[in-house]
């Protein structure tokens, strides 16, 4: 079977620009949530977020800006920073793909096109408004801007969305279908309706996340973009490729039992699958990325889920949610470069914003600040909305 | 609206939730006894402020529902009276 390896990591989120201020954020355990600013966020009860902030659309030329709305713009610059990375530059060609998360696509410019008809009367919208807020926006300009003509498509499974777009992608390479994939997720939700949404279902904090923490008070979403490049084991060695990770294993269920309510032997079945697929026991993982909204559901859940794979010997785990925010079908992606960060240099990012433990959440918590540790293998975990779960195994390189 | 009013149609909006005729939701009920779920909560809670126009402050992640306590018919008047008395 044909071995995966991670060759090159891009992101964009509220943490940073770039990966190598984002690595500085999650080595200081700081969080990117403050205070939301875009377009009538004082109308919200909610307003806090993981916002990518001080945005420079300038880096795109009119007719790109045009063209891309934030979600396609933040994928793109990380994309461009995972390759730049790898060492690969374009035209990829047939045998190079793209798979991307999203949950919301296009939502502003869905936002911005129902005020113009709707709140301001006008008659007609820019005419690139379908092309911009397709789902498969980000990927297919991915695919464009550097030439990937093999297989290109966006999952959308909600918060899991990114992890099952990595775990797709890992089987692309496996099989044979591709030789280098680019993979992970892009989101950018944040926006009075994304954010007026959610506060419907009662489940955000109206201040800060604090993962598996007594005092809980919910999740934050976050916005942005993580891209991994993907490549087989042999292609990246052949091109002397520096080999960040291998990505060993991919588990995915469906509770297919309640639409929100998580379900822990679901999120257990999936790490389980995970592990069988990298061929990896329970021993042998030194971190797991939790899920770890900052709900009380979840964290509860997700504990229990945890003990039950790993008994009394759970590895240390972690919520960066805490930090970047619930970037929700990206979320997954900023998650593997953090578990990237734990492989490649040793340090296992913090829960930041982590007070008091929880007794329903008995975990070794890492909380506010990092832990040096040899990691030979982690777990990231996505459980979504709709039962779905998807979780991902990595292995030092 | 007086209290009795508030309560027929908190009443109300719950049995709606559940499915179930008005008169089967007593006004001592606690909600979690009349089996409603965490998604008819908030359906609920939304029911509850379209139809009085308030905002109910209520946050599922916390136990002990310090800002709006939605544990019984009882509770859920009484917040909702607070409310209105703005």
């Amino acid at each position: 079977m044909r071995r995966v390896v991670v060759t090159g990591i891009g992101t964009v989120n509220a943490l940073a620009g770039d990966v190598p201020g984002t690595f500085a954020a999650f080595r200081a355990g700081r969080s990117g949530i403050g205070p939301l600013t875009f377009r009538d966020a004082g109308r919200l009860t909610i307003r806090v977020g993981a916002e990518v902030r001080d945005w420079d659309e300038a880096r795109f030329t009119p007719s790109e800006r045009a063209l891309y709305d934030r979600v396609t713009q933040y994928a793109l610059v990380a994309g461009a920073e995972a390759l730049a990375m790898a060492g690969l530059a374009g035209p990829l060609g047939p045998r190079a793909g793209v798979i991307m998360g999203t949950a919301a696509g296009g939502i502003r410019t869905w936002e911005e096109s129902y005020r113009a008809v709707f709140a301001e009367g006008r008659n007609r919208v820019p005419p690139l408004v379908v092309p911009r807020l397709m789902h498969n926006a980000a990927a297919s300009h991915l695919s464009i801007r550097h030439g990937a003509s093999g297989p290109v498509l966006s999952v959308a499974s909600a918060c899991a969305s990114a992890n099952h777009a990595l775990g797709l992608a890992l089987q692309q390479v496996r099989s044979g279908a591709a030789d280098v994939m680019l993979a992970g997720g892009a989101e950018a939700m944040l926006c009075f309706g994304g954010v007026k949404a959610w506060e419907g279902l009662r489940v955000l904090s109206p201040d800060m996340c604090r993962p598996f923490s007594l005092g809980r008070r919910g999740m934050v979403i976050g916005d942005g973009a993580g891209v991994l490049v993907l490549e087989d084991e042999a292609h990246a060695r052949a091109r002397g490729a520096r080999v960040l990770a291998e990505l060993a294993g991919f588990g995915t269920t469906a509770d297919a039992g309640d639409i929100v309510a998580p379900d822990p032997e679901g999120a257990a079945r999936a790490m389980r699958a995970a592990l069988a697929d990298a061929g990896l026991a329970p021993g042998d993982i030194g971190y797991v990325n939790a899920h770890g909204t900052g709900t009380l559901l979840n964290d509860r859940s997700e504990a229990r889920a945890i003990r039950a794979v790993f008994g009394g010997a759970a590895p240390p785990v972690s919520s960066t949610k805490a930090m970047h925010g619930h970037a929700i079908g990206a979320t997954g992606a900023l998650e593997a470069i953090a578990c990237i960060l734990a492989l490649t240099e040793g340090i296992v990012p913090p829960t930041a914003g982590f007070e008091t433990p929880d007794p329903d959440c008995a975990l070794d918590v890492v909380a506010n600040i990092a832990r040096e540790a040899r990691v030979e293998a982690a777990l990231s975990n996505a459980f979504a909305f709709g039962g779905l779960n998807a979780v991902l195994a990595f292995r030092r390189a | 609206m007086d209290r009795a009013g508030i309560e027929a149609v908190v009443i109300e909006i719950l049995a709606a939730q559940l499915l179930l005729p008005p008169s089967e939701v007593a006004p001592d009920a606690r909600v979690d006894d009349l089996g409603l779920d965490s998604l008819g909560k908030v359906e609920a809670i939304f029911a509850l402020e379209e139809r009085f126009g308030i905002s109910v402050p209520f946050n599922a992640n916390e136990p002990d529902q310090p800002d709006f306590d939605f544990q019984s018919v009882g509770s859920i008047v009484a917040g909702v009276e607070r409310l209105l008395r703005g």
